[in-house]
């Protein structure tokens, strides 16, 4: 058990700085894009919830897999849409794209 | 196919989407590589939900599936919100990612009671008191974005003391399971507590800090994934948690600065209700106002243009006309770039996006770093709905309450124009002595409606 933790832990410490130089790089012009993006892909709890969901441990924690599929699956949906409808706004002028 | 081959199948899958996801955010580095950012994502989060639906643990399919397409018929509407509306959304969407993050916390609490290890119960009791707090506390912040609830801050007396009190008791139960994990009828207590927790911490923050409360819980949303990932070890939660996190944490961060306060004076400074008295006692001094068709013939004389926007013009739904005034004076040769402090608007980066909406270019955008040098050379700056973030007492009055706030320099513009409805002062109940400037004219009205006036005006113009 705790060497998964120390695992989880390696992961998540260079997942953090991963983050970090990536996200500080972020155009400021995109910070709502950013966060409408890292909403959806924070949505991957999905997977999670999928198996909780099907594996039928009980009644209480299928209805409370269900009940987390369907918020994280609408994060996802959402989120990929909006951020999506919102690069598309994001235009040159016309004398910069010649 | 055997169950060891599957699940290594599965974890490559994983690993592929956490690749794609970290190029999802790196190509969000420029406008032009960005849309290749959200194709990345959408395709790892497509793969890594396909490989979990071929795992052999799932042996019933109906719940998963309703549950998925629940999630898509309330998803899709959200994507589609207007842009005047993406700080809510995003607010309830971060309630919806803490409530899945809870949930599943909390049925793998009932599910392994029997046999918890110390560890996972710390790791759950933390995740489930996260999640819990960050589902109330977004859903109060989105109820204060949408109106539903009141904007200005809610305070009492002793207020921190209570809340703190009440975190301090979600944080004891939780200690007490740690030692004795199978007093499951605390849990539920401990899952309470946290909720109310979220609503308390949330409920004294006023409207004009939601950027950094928005951040802030955005990056509590990830912290609950990642430690979900822990208690499931799973490290594409992990990865995921950890991106979302840190972004949270970096936006709550320039946020912070862009308002030179502290996390501990957002969250507990209930800013924005205190000096309206001070304000009021002020004597009053004149202003020079200006009509539209005097705002007009200036700015049909100007070489170059800076337009201000703030919360303001959002309120107004002034966005369109601006683009039409931008379309204007750009036709006359009149250079016009806009400038845009980090916390215009209700979220981070939020004036952007409802610029480029109303088909405003986004390289006539500036943030305040590189608009700031400008303002010197700057025939007129024209203010619409921003008041604080222009205000120099910030730079020059050491008592002004915003002191030391980094600001749009707009006073240092040979003229400064300003659409306002009326004197009143800003969500900080702070005077803007950039105001009775002889080089500002007070441009008094709807900025929807004046801005529309000066377009009309400019038409006319050399008639």
């Amino acid at each position: 058990m705790t060497f998964d933790l120390i695992n989880c832990l390696y992961v998540f410490v260079l997942a953090g700085f991963i983050g970090f130089e990536v996200i500080r790089r972020v155009s400021p012009l995109l910070h709502t894009p950013l966060m409408s993006l890292t909403n959806a892909l924070d949505a991957i709890v999905v997977v999670a919830a999928i198996i909780i969901a099907g594996r039928h441990d009980s009644t209480l924690s299928t209805v409370l897999g269900a009940v987390a599929v369907a918020a994280a699956f609408s994060n996802m949906v959402g989120g990929f849409l909006i951020t999506d409808r919102m690069l598309r706004m994001f235009k040159l002028s016309k004398a910069k794209k010649q | 196919m055997s169950h060891i081959l599957q699940q290594q199948l599965i974890d490559v899958a994983y690993i592929v989407a956490v690749t794609l996801f970290v190029l999802a955010l790196k190509w969000l580095s420029s406008p032009a590589t960005a849309k290749h950012g959200v194709l990345a994502g959408e395709f790892g989060a497509a793969l890594a939900v396909t490989a979990t639906l071929c795992d052999y643990q799932i042996i019933e399919y109906k719940w998963v599936i309703v549950a998925l397409a629940v999630g898509a018929i309330v998803g899709i509407p959200l994507g589609l919100v207007p842009m005047t509306a993406v700080p809510q959304r995003t607010a309830l969407s971060h309630a919806f990612g803490a409530l899945a993050a809870a949930m599943i916390g909390i049925a793998e609490y009932y599910v392994r009671i029997p046999h918890l290890t110390k560890f996972e119960m710390t790791e759950i009791a933390l995740e489930v008191i996260i999640g819990s707090l960050t589902f109330t506390g977004s859903l109060i912040a989105a109820g204060k974005l949408q109106e539903l609830l009141p904007q200005r801050p809610i305070t009492y007396r002793g207020q921190n003391f209570v809340s703190l009190s009440v975190l301090g008791a979600a944080i004891l139960i939780a200690l007490w399971l740690m030692f004795h994990p199978e007093s499951s009828h605390l849990f539920p207590a401990m899952v309470g507590v946290s909720l109310v927790f979220g609503v308390m911490l949330v409920t004294p923050i006023g409207g004009a800090d939601m950027p950094t409360v928005i951040s802030l819980l955005n990056s509590y949303a990830g912290l609950s994934a990642a430690l979900l990932g822990f208690v499931l070890n799973n490290k594409v939660l992990v990865v995921a948690g950890a991106l979302d996190g840190s972004s949270g944490f970096i936006l709550s961060v320039i946020m912070c600065k862009a308002m030179n306060r502290s996390f501990t004076n957002v969250m507990f400074g209930a800013f924005g209700q205190v000096q309206v008295s001070a304000a009021a006692a002020k004597e009053e001094r004149p202003v020079h106002i200006a009509t539209a068709e005097e705002a007009a013939s200036i700015l049909a004389a100007a070489n170059t243009v800076v337009i201000v926007p703030g919360y303001g013009m959002a309120v107004a739904q002034a966005q369109h006309k601006v683009r039409e005034l931008f379309d204007a004076l750009t036709k006359k040769g009149i250079d016009v770039k806009f400038g845009i402090h980090p916390v215009a608007g209700r979220m981070p980066g939020h004036m952007n996006v409802l610029l480029g909406e109303a088909d405003i270019p986004y390289d006539r955008l500036f943030d305040m770093d590189s608009i700031n040098p400008e303002f010197p050379q700057t025939d007129v700056a024209l203010v619409i709905g921003a008041n604080d973030v222009t205000n120099p007492a910030a730079k020059t009055d050491q008592g002004s309450p915003i002191y030391g706030m980094p600001i749009l320099e707009v006073d240092k513009a040979r003229t400064v124009m300003v659409i306002k409805r009326s004197l009143n002062p800003g969500f900080a109940g702070i005077d803007n002595p950039l105001y009775y400037e002889d080089k500002t004219l007070m441009l008094f009205g709807d900025a929807k409606g004046f801005v529309g006036d000066i377009v009309r005006e400019l038409a006319g113009v050399g008639h």
